[in-house]
């Protein structure tokens, strides 16, 4: 109990949710099916870029929303890192009030279309949810219903912007637009700061703009997210570097008081393969980047990208499967993953696998690549792979794949593309130009795990910088827990001055 | 958006531009680079920045029509807007004060290079600086050169103007004439190889300005990397100089004409509609 926030049991004593509880029986509600997520046909779908997941109803989110029994003890808050109150908005949603729903999942969360679309509820709020605990039945569908409240909000021209406190003029840099920053953005224009996000890029969004690919999640509606983040105040600054553009030095002396440091885990690792340095291999941030950020696959674009036939995308997360999901997209005849472990370890969002195998991708499994062979142009054209068997477990507490023996245990495989999706190192930027900040050895900011402050006493930190390569769900909590803070550190230091 | 505030042609296909960037402007030193991006369906694009003015708050970038997007900077003019301007990226050239030192220019290689002669004049080096061209109208910024070095050797390769030969030849003189503590060679890649590999005979310790393909510039996507030392390298956060003598030419060469086809593809399209809108 002591996991669940008091504003989440305070709300579930108020008279309507009471009478909610009591118009239907708990087994009634418990009888009824699990919503399922309406898609486009997959031989439809892997031609075109267009949003596989159409949406529930409202009919059905009405339906869904009563399965929910508004647990007294509601343990499926204790998996969102952001701290939704999930039980008072999905009553709301049983209520038919769908706006009000939204601007209960806006108070803790600021970019709710854009989670519900992207996080892996599988493993947070479903697999806490009392139907997956104790009923051992398929859980409450907690992200397709906020993915519905959010896109009922936007579609029905009534958004809300969250309650802003009056300004205080204190002025805050966030070093970054991805879901950290942007989480981080939101709370603290909630708390009154004049915050400004600077951004690298030429586009707001981070990850969700150059990575996640627009079939998962379409950039107009990040943009419509971005778009109340204005009207809440914040600023944005594109093509900005901190720490190259202005130093922090600089920044400081421009009035800002505080930073929030989100700048990504942008560089890629690759395998140390021989021929890994071939035309035609990439790292699935220049592949996603190519094609979601500069729309290489559009005629009247000028970035270009290369074309494949047969794709081998090397790696099992989420990123490996927007890769070959989009390889395919644009035409592969052959789009293969290449994972080292098996299904059971990968760490992908479960729905992104299904849509995968339904979309005609091959897993190839238990396979790791040794060596990428090119024509005499350099462009590549065969791969040897390494057939691998699960040993005991190792630290990660997945059961470790270790190299087969004798034959057949090496093959080689016709490829014309290759992208490289074994994860990523923090971004070395912000690190290099603050000499003072302490580091881990691996490269990520080292910081207070409950203020997310980092040894230097003005910087705050937080998302893959610090976690060196996680979820946009753990990278928007990270933001949250910084916002808090930087608050502290501030009313601190007001209060001394 | 960043406006052009002066263009200069320094021959058909070369151009000078002067951008209002003021925070680069502060910030950059020499052997920095920006990315630029023309418009809203534009590439991102590397330049590395030929000078700046922090008082004015503008860079200087030279350009070459090599492909779409310098082909149509080229057409822009004074007054017109360059949509994203980004940077200075990349580390700044380490100077020192090395002694003599060695700086060879190969065509629009020039450009970058006329910062580090500057700052290594500054530092208190004796700057011996050869330019090399394939003919008179593509060796630039002479004299820009000529006030920060000790002496300026030009070499054409069809003799047109300077001495007639190839950078080589022209290193090769000095080096035999005197003692030379650093090079520093900046150009087309090919141009680099076999300039490091004249320094290479001698020992003399070379440095190179690499400007492979890059998309983002803050090494988030990897398509610059190249084998320094059998250790893969990315240009954009580990660069863009490096020792010349770990640099994998061939591999980097090969990574360079990656997207040979298309980029010819592109510009002779564009080439045809420029053609037609005229």
């Amino acid at each position: 109990m002591e996991n669940i926030a008091q504003y989440i049991l305070d709300g579930r004593n108020e008279d309507w949710r009471v009478e909610l509880r009591k118009s239907m029986k708990a087994k009634e509600r418990t009888s009824i099916v699990r919503v399922i997520m309406p898609e486009q046909d997959p031989n439809v779908r892997n031609k075109n870029s267009v949003e596989v997941n159409t949406g529930i109803t409202e009919e059905m989110a009405i339906a869904e929303a009563h399965r929910c029994l508004d647990c007294p003890e509601p343990t499926c808050t204790t998996g969102c890192p952001v701290g939704i109150n999930i039980p008072a908005f999905i009553k709301k949603i049983e209520t038919g009030d769908f706006l009000g729903a939204a601007s209960v999942i806006k108070q803790t969360n600021a970019l709710p279309a854009v989670c519900g679309r992207v996080c892996p509820q599988e493993k947070q709020c479903e697999l806490n949810c009392f139907y997956t605990q104790k009923l051992k039945k398929p859980a409450i569908a907690i992200g397709n219903l906020e993915r519905f409240t959010a896109d009922y909000e936007r579609n029905s021209g009534k958004m809300s912007i969250p309650d802003v406190a009056k300004a205080n003029k204190h002025k805050i840099a966030v070093v970054g637009s991805g879901p950290a920053g942007l989480a981080a953005a939101g709370d603290l224009a909630k708390a009154g700061y004049d915050v400004t996000v600077f951004e690298a890029l030429h586009e707001i969004g981070g990850v969700l703009k150059y990575g996640i690919p627009e079939f998962r999640l379409p950039n107009d509606i990040v943009d419509v997210e971005i778009e109340n983040m204005r009207k809440m105040g914040v600023k944005f600054r594109t093509d900005y570097i901190v720490g190259k553009t202005s130093s922090f030095e600089d920044l400081r002396a421009d009035g800002f008081e505080a930073f929030f440091v989100g700048s990504g885990a942008g560089l890629p690792r690759f395998m140390n393969i021989p021929g890994e340095n071939f035309n035609g291999i990439f790292s699935s941030n220049e592949y996603l980047t190519r094609v979601n950020l500069m729309k290489a696959a559009h005629e009247d674009y000028d970035t270009p990208v290369l074309m494949g036939k047969n794709v081998a995308v090397i790696g099992g997360g989420n990123t490996a499967m927007d890769s070959v999901r989009t390889a395919k997209r644009l035409g592969a005849e052959r789009a293969m993953i290449i994972y080292r472990r098996s299904m059971e370890e990968m760490p992908a969002r479960a729905e992104e696998v299904h849509h995968a195998l339904d979309e005609g991708i091959e897993f190839l499994n238990l396979h790791n690549p040794i060596e990428y062979f090119a024509d005499e142009k350099g462009r590549v054209n065969k791969m040897k792979v390494q057939r691998m068997e699960l040993a005991e477990p190792d630290a990660s507490g997945r059961r470790r794949p270790v190299p087969m023996e004798g034959e057949g245990a090496q093959f080689d495989i016709d490829v014309d593309l290759v992208i490289v999706a074994v994860g990523v190192s923090p971004n070395p930027i912000v690190p290099e130009s603050l000499k003072q900040l302490k580091m881990t050895d691996w490269g990520t900011i080292v910081v207070d795990k409950e203020t997310m402050q980092s040894s230097i006493e003005d910087v705050f930190a937080g998302g893959d910088i610090v976690r060196g390569g996680a979820t946009v769900i753990l990278a928007m909590g990270d933001g949250r827990k910084a916002a808090a803070g930087i608050h502290k550190y501030m009313m601190e230091k007001v209060a001394a001055n | 958006m960043n406006k052009i505030i002066e263009k200069e042609f320094f021959s058909e296909n070369v151009a000078k531009f002067v951008l209002e960037a003021p925070e680069i402007a502060r910030s950059r030193k020499a052997g920095h680079f920006v990315i630029i991006r023309l418009d809203e369906k534009g590439e991102r694009v590397p330049l590395t920045i030929s000078d700046g003015d922090p008082e004015k708050g503008t860079i200087t970038l030279v350009v070459q029509k090599v492909g779409v997007t310098s082909a149509r900077l080229l057409d822009m003019n004074a007054g017109d807007e360059i949509l994203d301007v980004v940077g200075p990226l990349g580390h700044a050239t380490h100077i020192q004060n090395y002694g003599t030192v060695l700086c060879a220019g190969g065509g629009v290689g020039v450009a970058p290079l006329l910062p580090i002669i500057k700052a290594l004049k500054e530092a208190g080096n004796k700057v011996i600086s050869v330019l090399a061209g394939r003919t008179r109208e593509l060796i630039i910024l002479e004299d820009e050169v000529a006030a920060y070095s000790d002496e300026v050797i030009v070499m054409t390769d069809d003799g047109s103007y300077g001495k007639k030969g190839l950078v080589t030849a022209g290193m090769e003189e000095v080096i035999q004439r005197e003692k030379v503590d650093k090079a520093v060679v900046i150009g087309p890649a090919i141009m680099m190889k076999f300039g490091s590999l004249t320094t290479k005979k001698y020992n003399i310790s070379t440095e190179v300005s690499l400007n492979t393909i890059m998309v983002d510039g803050t090494g988030m996507c990897g398509a610059c990397r190249v084998s320094i030392g059998g250790k893969t390298k990315f240009v954009c956060v580990d660069g863009p100089e490096f020792d010349a003598f770990l640099v994998d030419w061939d591999e980097m060469m090969m990574r360079m004409g990656a997207y040979r086809t298309e980029e010819h593809q592109a510009f002779e399209n564009y080439l045809q509609t420029a053609e037609i809108s005229k």
